[in-house]
């Protein structure tokens, strides 16, 4: 039952199965959870998918292209297209997997916003979209290696800036921090860390001697 | 007439002048931030305009996975550091919707009305410099006296004047002292009408003004649409969409409120459209004082939302509580949503995934002002280089938020 307050938009109901007649074979799967409905969608059927949504659902708007990193996954990145329609009053959200060497085709035509949306997840994770005609990095700095989104990107970086007054200029040089960042582990050794306490080794030595 | 041909190129002889392109920014007082806008120019006339956003870009939802749900919370503050409260706004709903809990009705009355004294504090700034950037100077300080009062408001209800941290999954952090309900109730009646009807009459039937923003930078409905545009900027198209009436949350679905709608979708009609908003906004508050209840002001659900320090002193179980949400935090079922509001800019968007931990698993924000930049280039095109100004101040766009 909904207890909370947040947005509430119309009904879910029968919206898959119309988003099923109107895809057709592309869509993988459609999971309705919290409320919210999600289309799996195949990465080469994804233009026809969301000119269909456009078109016959009347999903108007590309509000939101969200990028997401599953490193045990293959395809490892999640695209997220998060649609809103102003007839209907729905929100719909469309899925699909992808690798860095496995290109998304873009959604330019469909949507122009989608241009910015798309060089940010570009920038972000390194999913490379098919037909983006201008795939530049956006939110980084000019000359920036590497993709800060994804998981195995450390928080602090791998380089920092200065203004160097010997040399008149800025330059990056490795990052040099004076602590470690803190990285806390919440897991109860009573509920199911699935690793050795420092100091439990000895115990189980100690254990074994005395058999 | 039309026979005369013009001259083909403004110099004389065969010289051609080429077209010449000028960085704008990334420091320039009317770029209301650190937009680097390289632009195309043919004489005055801007030929192509092409943002460099990123320049304040601080890594928000980097950090956000690496901290738990409630110490992400302050980093909304600072996104769109005009409208604070507006973005966190999107955010506790996004947790709240993922927990399913439930909000008393105070806490949302509460959060109703702060998210509107709110969207005043950001249209002062934003009216205010926008009639500067196009060469009006007083309006701007008489705005900037309510901003002054909005900001005095946050601070007696939070502590701080800008990243307030007010609203916390489950309602808000603490109580409002009823003074403070009872100035708030005067001040819409005098201060506010008195000083936002003198600034507004002095730019609204202007001349000049209008010379600069009408039939500047017109969207059509469709163009709106393809572009993803949303708020005051959706509206100032001809378009009544507002996400507080169609998907009500908190409160709202109790509060009557008109939508103003703009007819030619240019620089003007957003103006006006968040000109009205104000007003709306001050009925929104009236209707919140007058029908706010008593009661909590957030969840009494304390795997959540943390217990009062009176309450700790007489209840172990409370100081568990209160120790165990300010260590761990609460953990948040698995799944995701995408959450959003109708902040002061338009649509701000939390897609929010969560893998049943204490902490975010991606937290991807949806800035206003990404969808509304990228749209510069078709509205810039074939204006003069000063309208760069007038559209800028329309769009209201703030880089904190940009950029995150």
């Amino acid at each position: 039952m909904t207890k909370h307050p947040a947005p509430k938009f119309a009904s879910n109901e029968g919206i898959i199965d119309a988003a099923r007649a109107a895809i057709g074979p592309a869509l993988i799967h459609a999971v309705e959870a919290h409320g919210e409905i999600a289309l799996h969608v195949e990465r080469t059927g994804l233009v026809d998918a969301l000119i269909a949504l456009r078109d016959k659902l009347e999903y108007q708007q590309l509000m939101e292209i969200a990028g997401v990193d599953w490193p045990d996954r293959d395809p490892r990145f999640e695209v997220v297209y998060c649609l809103l329609s102003v007839t209907k009053n729905h929100r719909l959200r469309v899925h699909v997997a992808a690798n860095d060497d496995q290109p998304v085709p873009s959604v330019t035509d469909i949507w122009p916003v989608a241009g910015w949306l798309e060089r940010e997840v570009f920038d972000m994770y390194g999913v490379l979209f098919e037909g983006n005609p201008d795939l530049r990095r956006i939110l980084t700095d000019y000359g920036f290696t590497g993709h800060p989104q994804r998981k195995d990107f450390p928080l602090t970086g791998y380089v920092e800036l200065r203004y160097s007054e010997e040399e008149k200029r800025v330059k990056y040089e490795p990052v040099k921090l004076a602590q470690d960042f803190r990285s806390f582990d919440f897991m109860s050794p009573w509920e199911g860390a699935d690793y050795i306490l420092p100091g439990d080794e000895k115990a189980a030595d100690k254990g074994g001697a005395s058999k | 007439m039309s026979q005369l041909i013009a001259e083909a190129s403004p110099t004389t002889g065969d010289e051609v002048i080429q077209n010449y392109t000028i960085n704008f920014g990334p420091q320039h007082p009317a770029a209301h931030g650190v937009l680097r806008l390289v632009l195309e120019l043919d004489g005055e006339i801007v030929e192509r305009a092409d943002p460099h956003v990123g320049l304040l870009h601080r890594g928000t939802e980097k950090l956000i996975e690496y901290k738990t749900y409630l110490q992400a919370l302050p980093y909304f503050d600072r996104l769109d550091y005009c409208s604070p409260l507006g973005m966190e706004h999107s955010y506790v709903l996004a947790v709240e919707k993922l927990l399913n809990i439930e909000v008393p009705l105070r806490g949302q009355y509460l959060r109703v009305l702060f998210a509107e004294l709110t969207r005043i504090c950001n249209h002062m700034l934003n009216l205010g410099s926008h009639v500067m950037d196009v060469g009006a100077m007083t309006p701007n300080l008489w705005l900037f006296e309510i901003r002054e009062d909005c900001l005095n408001f946050f601070e007696r209800a939070s502590g701080a004047r800008m990243h307030s941290a007010w609203f916390r999954p489950g309602g808000v952090h603490q109580d409002v002292p009823a003074k403070l309900l009872a100035d708030l109730d005067e001040w819409l009646d005098t201060r506010l009408p008195e000083l936002f009807e003198d600034a507004i009459s002095l730019v609204a039937d202007n001349r000049i003004f209008k010379q600069r923003n009408v039939d500047i930078a017109t969207v059509s409905k469709e163009y709106a649409l393809k572009w993803g545009f949303s708020g005051p900027m959706i509206r100032g198209s001809g378009i009544a969409w507002d996400i507080r009436r169609s998907q009500p949350y908190d409160v709202y679905d109790r509060m009557e409120f008109d939508i103003p709608v703009g007819t030619r979708g240019d620089c003007y009609d957003r103006f006006m459209v968040r000109v009205e908003e104000v007003r709306q906004s001050a009925r929104i508050m009236k209707q919140c004082l007058r029908e706010m209840p008593e009661g909590p002001v957030s969840s009494l659900d304390r795997k959540v939302v943390p217990p009062k320090r009176g309450e700790m002193k007489q209840s172990m179980e409370a100081l568990i509580h209160h120790f165990k949400l300010y260590t761990e935090g609460f953990h948040v079922p698995e799944g995701s949503v995408y959450v959003a509001t109708e902040s002061p800019k338009g649509e701000f968007g939390v897609y929010l995934v969560s893998d049943g931990s204490n902490k975010p698993y991606r937290c991807k924000i949806r800035p206003t002002a990404f969808s509304h930049l990228q749209a510069m280039d078709f509205m810039a095109k074939g204006h003069m280089l000063a309208d760069i100004t007038a559209i800028l101040g329309g769009m209201d766009i703030v880089f904190g938020e940009c950029d995150r």
